[in-house]
């Protein structure tokens, strides 16, 4: 189950230590932005001691590593993967080039320690012009790849225009990598709200890019976690819908017809997948839904 | 006829202060307030000693107090809740008698009943007439409600009213008449604005706080006391305040129209009044700007005495009609049992307040507080300090989940079919064991007890003993 | 690893522990001022000690003033203070 993708400083222990209760279904210890550059061993090793010892309760756990032009990306690589985070997110990522480089790295690392080679996964996080150009080619680029993520702060300086909580100047870049993930048969991942008290202004936004496709979206906040979730959980409308959908293959099959419909409309394969995925991220939720 | 002396100094001799009488402070300018130090500090000038002082709180601003504590001009302190600045040098044995630890409801009912007695009140006022009728609600030095004063002016057998805003004869808008009043004094200053009420309190930003928080709210919407004439109490810190911000969403998605908010007051509970989710809020004191503003200014909105808030010999009390509260707690015991007086130390560091009246009266006292917090454990396999006992808490919710007294199964059938996390105390402590590892034993010196806590029947509940 | 001048890591905020590391006299002196200090002190010297002796250490001065962190950071933050310490200037 992805809704939400929670950031947490990588250098704050405080914040780390209780990054499983707050409710996120994923955590991003972050070794980028949110840590200036003289503390970056510090987190790097906090980050390792914390993957090695603490319960994340069950979320997913991504750790953000520093971009390929920096001097940090491949002790940060070192220090974490033998730990088996579910994934990685690197930054700035502008091509395919940058993750066959990088998974390269991660093929060694994980070979040497006996991880099996392509378990670790990659999440990108598209911020450049050029990134968003390359979505696809990204988005293919290695199997590692689980996921795109959009961040529109970096991206709207790239583009020279002002970030807004409408979003129009993103429009095309949300379009763009939501296309490539599902054409590359990835998930898709949004930026975060930046403004943490508009929780109005926030769940506009998600039901927005829920509608565009997206997997789920990105918080800095916890109080965003839960209108997040809510969002991208599906409606009771939706699961009674999806139930109506497999009854009704039931009855056709037991009936002996070929041709199935609900409600006057043919169930066709696109109507069953989706009916499918429904049920599925209702029971990851812990909704009581029947077997399928 | 004139009340009017020309200084404390007078003052307290026309009071006929003396060695061995009780004299009282109210904590309404909390740590902003100059009054309890500048009295003391003239009592000791004069050479008066083995003093009690009863004070419905002790604040950090009045840590000169310890000074007089360790010289012998203070013997004995009753009050219901005293800050580590004062508790630090009760804890090391440096009072010679016990102090004791009453609650907000307890204190004025022990007076009612001439269990405990004042022979001098000292009343700050932020403003008062020359006979004596009082207010807090203007002045440079407003503070709002007076709530913890009225008893003082009632019982006392002598009564000085010390104010910074003299005003003409007569003040209509009084909280305490004339007729309790024996003299009157103006000085430059009652206490110091800032440190009065915030200007403004603010919501906590620490994520486990917010979680706790709502995980408190769903617990209250699961009880099924949410509805229509709700009635609600909650504290100005941390997760207390935080959890009223999201009932208060739930309040507004629903169109809950509450009944009345009650305690100390916030803005934030402010607001909630204002869009319309209670009727009105029956307020013994105001924490910030805000509340003393709208306590000036909001029909429904209005002042009320700590007997009316909380007293348990009184008819009925607010509390008594009281649905839900929020409250938070140093330590909490698989008994349930919460402490509030000591840290894990022992130190003396706060008290009951309120804690213990709205937690008996409430027909839902929800306890919010972390498993730990910062390594420090909260939940405990016992408390050391009973402040508030295990009977009077339904519910203790943590980042980890919500552990249901067994006393209350309704609420553990409410919240499991609500989904909500329930875990028994058992299992909490477990969790904090393993995050933490287990903390070794607390060994407590019973030699000297330094503070006997009574329950709100001025019955004993607990004793604190001297730190090492 | 050799301790080649002081060093330092972490902060003094709640749940973390700012730990200073110096070249010792031949053995190891540990000076920690913690606020669980009743409950956790056994605890982490320990930590503290089994880190030193899995990094060949055994003459060191620490300072470690600590505000709750738990095992793994104090482990963290001793290693980094101590890689900081042995680079050279």
């Amino acid at each position: 189950m992805r809704r939400t993708m929670m950031f947490l400083p990588g250098n704050n222990p405080n914040m780390i230590i209780n990054g499983g209760i707050l409710g996120a279904d994923s955590i991003i210890l972050d070794l980028e932005d949110a840590v200036a550059p003289d503390q970056k061993d510090a987190a790097r090793e906090l980050v390792k001691n914390a993957l090695e010892s603490v319960d994340f309760g069950g979320c997913e756990v991504i750790v953000r590593i520093n971009a390929l032009d920096t001097p940090y990306w491949e002790d940060d690589l070192e220090a974490v993967i033998p730990l088996k985070p579910d994934m990685i997110m690197p930054t700035k990522v502008s091509g395919a080039e940058y993750c066959k480089t990088l998974s390269a790295k991660m093929d060694e690392i994980e070979e040497r320690c006996g991880i099996p080679v392509g378990k670790t996964k990659l999440i990108p996080l598209l911020e450049t012009a050029i990134g968003i150009e390359n979505a696809f080619t990204i988005a293919t680029s290695t199997p590692r790849m689980e996921a795109l993520y959009l961040g529109a702060e970096d991206l709207t300086a790239d583009l020279r225009c002002k970030r807004t909580k409408e979003g129009n100047e993103i429009l095309y870049a949300r379009g763009r990598l939501v296309t490539a993930a599902r054409a590359a048969g990835i998930e898709a991942y949004d930026t975060p709200f930046t403004d943490v008290e508009d929780l109005e202004g926030l769940a506009r936004d998600a039901a927005f890019v829920k509608g565009l496709g997206y997997t789920g979206k990105a918080v800095i906040s916890p109080r965003h976690v839960e209108t997040v979730n809510r969002i991208f959980s599906p409606t009771i409308a939706e699961i009674e819908h999806a139930k109506a959908v497999f009854h009704a293959i039931e009855e056709a099959k037991a009936q002996g017809k070929g041709a199935i419909s609900l409600n006057g409309k043919m169930v066709d394969a696109p109507i069953v997948m989706r009916a499918r995925l429904v049920l599925e991220n209702a029971k990851a939720m812990g909704m009581e839904v029947e077997e399928i | 006829m004139s009340k009017l002396v020309g200084s404390i100094a007078e003052a307290v001799q026309f009071a006929g202060v003396k060695d061995g009488m009780t004299i009282s402070f109210h904590h309404h300018l909390r740590s902003g307030d100059f009054v309890l130090n500048m009295v003391m500090d003239e009592i000791a000038k004069m050479g008066i000693k083995d003093l009690t002082i009863n004070a419905s709180s002790i604040h950090p601003g009045h840590a000169p107090l310890a000074k007089h504590v360790k010289s012998g001009v203070v013997t004995c302190v009753e009050t219901n809740y005293m800050s580590i600045e004062v508790g630090q040098a009760v804890s090391e044995g440096y009072m010679k008698k016990p102090m004791i630890f009453r609650t907000h409801g307890g204190r004025p009912s022990s007076l009612a009943e001439g269990k405990s007695h004042i022979d001098v009140a000292f009343i700050a006022a932020p403003t008062s007439d020359p006979m004596g009728n009082f207010t807090g609600k203007i002045g440079k030095s407003a503070c709002g409600s007076l709530g913890y004063a009225f008893e003082d002016a009632y019982y006392a057998d002598k009564v000085v009213v010390i104010t910074d805003n003299l005003v003409p004869y007569p003040l209509t808008d009084f909280s305490v008449p004339e007729n309790y009043v024996d003299y009157v004094v103006e000085v430059d200053a009652i206490g110091d604005p800032q440190g009065i009420v915030a200007s403004t309190t603010k919501m906590t930003k620490d994520p486990v706080s917010l979680r706790i928080a709502e995980l408190a709210a769903k617990a209250i919407d699961a009880s099924g006391l949410l509805k229509d004439g709700f009635s609600f109490q909650t504290g100005a810190g941390g997760a207390s305040l935080a959890c009223a911000a999201y009932v208060r969403d739930i309040m507004k998605e629903r169109g809950i129209k509450g009944s009345y908010a009650l305690g100390g007051i916030t803005g934030y509970i402010v607001d909630m009044y204002r869009e319309g989710l209670f009727e009105a809020i029956q307020d013994v004191q105001c924490f910030d700007l805000k509340a003393v503003e709208s306590l000036r200014d909001d029909p429904g909105h209005f002042e009320i005495s700590s007997t009316q808030y909380a007293s348990p010999t009184a008819k009925s009390s607010a509390a008594s009609s009281l649905d839900a509260v929020v409250l938070g707690a140093t330590q909490i015991d698989t008994e349930f049992n919460v402490n509030v007086h000591t840290d894990s130390r022992g130190y003396i560091i706060g008290g009951s307040g309120g804690h213990t009246d709205v937690a008996e009266e409430a027909k839902l006292t929800v306890i919010v507080a972390p498993v730990s917090r910062a390594r420090m454990p909260v939940v405990v396999d016992k408390v050391l300090t009973v402040s508030t006992p295990g009977k009077d808490v339904d519910v203790l919710v943590t980042q980890y989940g919500i552990a249901v007294n067994p006393a209350r199964q309704d609420l553990i059938e409410r919240f499991t079919q609500a989904k909500l996390p329930v875990k028994t105390m058992q299992e909490l402590k477990e969790i904090a064991d393993k995050l933490n590892g287990v903390p070794a034993e607390i060994k407590v010196n019973k030699n000297k007890i330094v503070a006997e806590v009574l329950d709100r029947l001025d019955q004993p509940l607990d004793v604190i003993y001297a730190v090492e | 690893m050799i301790i080649q001048h002081p060093a330092v890591c972490g902060t003094l905020e709640s749940s973390d522990v700012m730990i200073t590391v110096s070249p010792g006299d031949g053995e190891i002196c540990i000076d920690l001022d913690s606020t669980v200090d009743m409950y956790y002190h056994d605890q982490i010297i320990k930590v503290m000690k089994e880190l030193l002796a899995l990094e060949g250490i055994s003459s060191a001065k620490i300072k470690a003033v600590d505000h709750g962190a738990l095992d793994c950071t104090i482990k963290a933050r001793l290693k980094t203070a101590l890689v900081r310490s042995s680079k050279e200037v």
